[in-house]
């Protein structure tokens, strides 16, 4: 991979640090008068997500990380591996580990499609879209007429997720969820 | 915003801004009968400074990064008070407060010390930010080090100096004692500075005298140096002038890099002599910045560097 200078840096950019692949966020040069120049830089690590700042002399540079984006269909589970195709029409397949899927896990449907995010080739991260729909699969039943407010109930997903809906939610409706809250969205 | 290239980045309101800046600023040195010069952009020999890199031109030279050692020469012709506003350019000084080609106000005061004008670059600097009332706060380095940080200037060793330091970079960045000084400055004085204020940093280390004569005091060698800052950035740098030609080429020669040395400056230090005085450089930009309350430098600019 390429190297990166710090006047090179900017939001986005992929860069290694301490051996992680990391996503510039932010870059601001600083030069206190008659001193030194730096540049004190705010990665997010991408493997678990953490913010880092770092202060690096100006000039100084960092190798690029080889991480790609890529929309993926969710096909299934081995058990040890859940299994993802581009939806690019290569039909091209990648295995990603349960550390890599984190809280997606949750949120796993097949035949939906999910950012997945590769580097060195392997499955890194899987992002799921903002909202999914899945339908329930346990709860206590409906209360007829309670269409209104109040009150809520744990419901459990087709994914084993489990959720707080409305009282009047019954088994075998589809939702709509807000994957970034965890929170029932509506009906689907 | 329209972000096509050929457009400008400031507004009309910015050019505007821009105009009676000037105005003010030519006003204000015509009712001090201070002389407005103009000093060569290319010159034969760079900046000894280094931390700054001058832009090299193809043909031979350099494009100044400040007029100070034109405007030195002519206070040793007896030029008196002078003062100059122009561009000067720095390599690689890009960033949200930074572009490579710059606006500099800079003047100089004969018979006076940097004590004396720092009052005159506050009054300036209140006509300039169009804010009449802006109090004045007045700190040592040492003072504002202590008063921010856990060291004391006079007997923080460079390890602790180092522990400071590293903690806000990061990471170790193989630094000297100023170096990591420039961090604690830049990430964690400067911004804890009183807002809404004209702040004056004075009496720098030793070390980072530049071109300021240094004072023995009770507590070692400081440099007669001045920092103005504003909300978080640093608007100008002053100093109660070297005048000893020997002391300047000395310090020419440790920080120059192998850079030649300005020998024209040097000779009329020797010769005519430099007359005691004080001199301030001022970031205009910055200043327009603040004025129309503005986040980017390239706000203020015709065209930054991105699109000139």
């Amino acid at each position: 991979m390429a190297n990166y200078s710090t006047n090179e840096f900017k939001s986005g950019l992929k860069v290694m640090l301490d051996g992680e692949p990391c996503s510039i966020l932010d870059n601001e040069y600083v030069k206190p008068g008659k001193g030194q120049a730096f540049n004190r830089v705010k990665l997010r690590n991408l493997r678990n997500g953490r913010v880092w700042e770092r202060t690096f002399k100006s000039g100084e540079s960092l190798e690029g990380a080889d991480v790609m984006e890529h929309d993926m269909e969710y096909l299934y589970t081995d058990g040890e591996f859940w299994h993802f195709m581009l939806t690019d029409g290569s039909f091209e397949q990648h295995p990603a580990s349960e550390e890599a899927l984190g809280e997606t896990i949750k949120w796993l449907k097949e035949q939906d499609v999910y950012v997945v995010t590769l580097y060195n080739g392997a499955v890194l991260t899987v992002a799921a879209p903002n909202f999914v729909e899945l339908e329930v699969t346990e709860t206590d039943p409906g209360l007829k007429g309670d269409t209104a407010q109040g009150g809520s109930k744990p419901a459990t997903l087709q994914t084993g997720a489990v959720v707080r809906v409305p009282l009047f939610i019954n088994i075998g409706e589809v939702l709509r969820i807000d994957t970034r809250t965890g929170e029932y969205v509506s009906r689907a | 915003m329209n972000d096509a290239l050929w457009r400008p980045g400031a507004n009309r309101d910015a050019l505007l801004a821009r105009q009676q800046l000037m105005q003010q600023i030519r006003t204000f040195f015509a009712s001090h009968q201070v002389l407005e010069v103009e000093t060569p952009i290319w010159g034969q020999t760079p900046v000894s400074d280094p931390n700054i890199e001058p832009v090299a031109v193809a043909g031979g030279g350099y494009l100044h990064t400040s007029p100070e050692y034109a405007m030195k020469r002519l206070l040793c012709a007896g030029s008196g008070d002078i003062f100059q506003v122009c561009k000067v350019f720095r390599q690689g000084e890009a960033g949200r407060r930074h572009n490579p080609e710059f606006s500099m106000l800079e003047w100089y005061r004969v018979g006076w010390n940097h004590h004396h004008l720092m009052v005159e670059v506050a009054e300036l600097s209140r006509i300039l930010l169009g804010q009449p009332d802006l109090p004045v706060v007045v700190l040592t380095y040492r003072e504002a080090l202590q008063r921010y940080t856990s060291l004391d200037m006079a007997t923080s060793d460079d390890s602790s100096v180092q522990a400071v330091g590293m903690q806000l970079a990061g990471q170790d960045l193989q630094l000297d004692r100023d170096g990591w000084l420039d961090v604690i400055l830049s990430h964690l004085v400067e911004p804890a500075l009183p807002r809404d204020a004209l702040v004056f940093l004075h009496d720098f280390p030793a070390s980072q005298a530049a071109l300021a004569k240094v004072r023995s005091t009770s507590h070692g060698l400081v440099a007669e140096r001045f920092e103005l800052f504003f909300n978080g950035s640093e608007l100008a740098n002053g100093y109660h002038e070297l005048t000893d030609a020997e002391e300047q080429r000395r310090r020419f020669e440790r920080e120059c890099n192998g850079r030649p040395l300005d020998e024209a400056l040097l000779e009329a230090m020797a010769t005519a002599g430099l007359p005691d005085c004080a001199g301030v450089a001022m970031g205009l930009d910055r200043i327009l910045m603040y004025r129309l309350g503005v986040e980017t430098i390239a706000d203020v600019l015709s065209f930054d560097a991105t699109r000139a």
